[in-house]
């Protein structure tokens, strides 16, 4: 009773202050990471109310791969917040209002009747209650429809997902035109815009610099006939390597 | 262990992300400000689990698992793609449906 109560004490404190710090927090990547701590400390918490499935799919799903997730946006994205609160609009002043009144009527209605039902150390459950075999049964038996029914909310989620983040290239085009350009696409922008405006541009400077080098490699090489040939023919080959690529390339 | 404590617990936790929800500006955030209530949620739902001595909760909150890693993965495709469309990545600024 004494290692539970500890236990629990240690591990509502820490989602308590996960739970804090991913509010609190200004830069999203602690908040992520805080996020991270108070899912381990709330895995903890189902492992006390006999929940081993839930802890283990908590630990592996959630602060595994969805936390993996958001790291990566994070990453991607980026960027803080330069103040928390937002100070113009009414809203953002009344926030914490509408925060601290759901803190005290959630107190309220904890503290009143709402909880005589739950007290004490809960209904007696057998030996295997909470394992993987209770909930497979479960699922799979009395939970047939709601777990196929999620298992199709997922496939609909990856697709959607997919199907959001996809590179749209008729809603980009305009905004690749304007002045903010961002940093992921800048360096993509001039191989993917090269060949439509006029495709000449470009190629006769590709051209003659391949010219130059083969004519640097030549007179290094000590005039051999063939290399020498090549390097001859460089500054010929501008106007011939702007019409065909291949050349400047090869 | 008292199931109550664990209730009491879920009640704050849940407070702590709506204020969250409330207050910051980032959409990341809120999303994981989202999360902390879904997960606060699942706190109750396996602490009554326990009260009752019945697996019924803790199938569901499995469930609401489900729906939250949906959630995240359509919140976090929005957010890349306002990002990738060079939409501020500020939910005061996003406006254009404001009424």
């Amino acid at each position: 009773m004494g290692f539970e109560t500890v236990v629990f004490v240690v591990a509502a404190v820490l989602a308590l202050a996960g739970a804090l710090g991913v509010v609190l927090l200004d830069n999203p990547f602690y908040s992520v990471l805080s996020l991270v701590g108070h899912l381990i400390a709330l895995a903890v918490l189902f492992l006390l109310l006999q929940a081993a499935f839930v802890a283990a799919a908590q630990v592996v799903v959630y602060a595994g791969a969805v936390m993996v997730l958001y790291v990566f946006v994070v990453a991607y994205v980026g960027g803080g917040e330069r103040t928390l609160v937002s100070e113009s609009d009414t809203i953002g002043r009344l926030g914490p209002l509408f925060a601290g009144v759901l803190l005290v009527e959630l107190t309220l209605a904890v503290a009143g009747s709402g909880l005589a039902a739950s007290a004490g150390d809960g209904a007696p459950v057998a030996r295997g209650f909470g394992s993987p075999a209770a909930i497979g049964e479960l699922l799979l038996g009395q939970f047939l429809i709601v777990f196929e029914t999620a298992s199709f909310l997922l496939l609909v989620a990856a697709v959607g997902a997919v199907v959001l983040a996809r590179r749209r290239r008729g809603l980009e085009e305009d905004d690749l035109d304007g002045d903010r350009a961002g940093p992921e696409l800048a360096p993509a922008s001039p191989q993917e815009r090269a060949p439509r405006p006029g495709s000449a541009a470009p190629e006769p400077e590709r051209s003659t610099r391949t010219g130059g080098e083969r004519a640097g490699q030549a007179s290094e090489a000590g005039a051999r006939t063939a290399e020498a040939r090549t390097g001859g023919a460089g500054p010929a080959s501008a106007r011939v390597g702007g019409e065909s690529p291949a050349t400047g390339s090869a | 262990m008292d199931v109550a404590w664990f209730v009491v617990l879920s009640a704050f936790i849940f407070c702590a992300g709506a204020a969250g929800v409330l207050l910051r500006r980032n959409p990341l955030v809120i999303l994981l400000c989202l999360e902390l209530m879904l997960n606060a949620g699942n706190l109750a739902l396996v602490a009554f689990s326990r009260a009752h001595g019945n697996g019924d909760g803790q199938v569901f909150a499995l469930v609401v698992l489900v729906v939250a890693a949906c959630e995240v993965v359509i919140g976090l495709g929005l957010i890349v793609a306002m990002y990738r469309r060079r939409i501020p990545v500020d939910v005061d600024r996003v406006t254009e449906l404001h009424g």
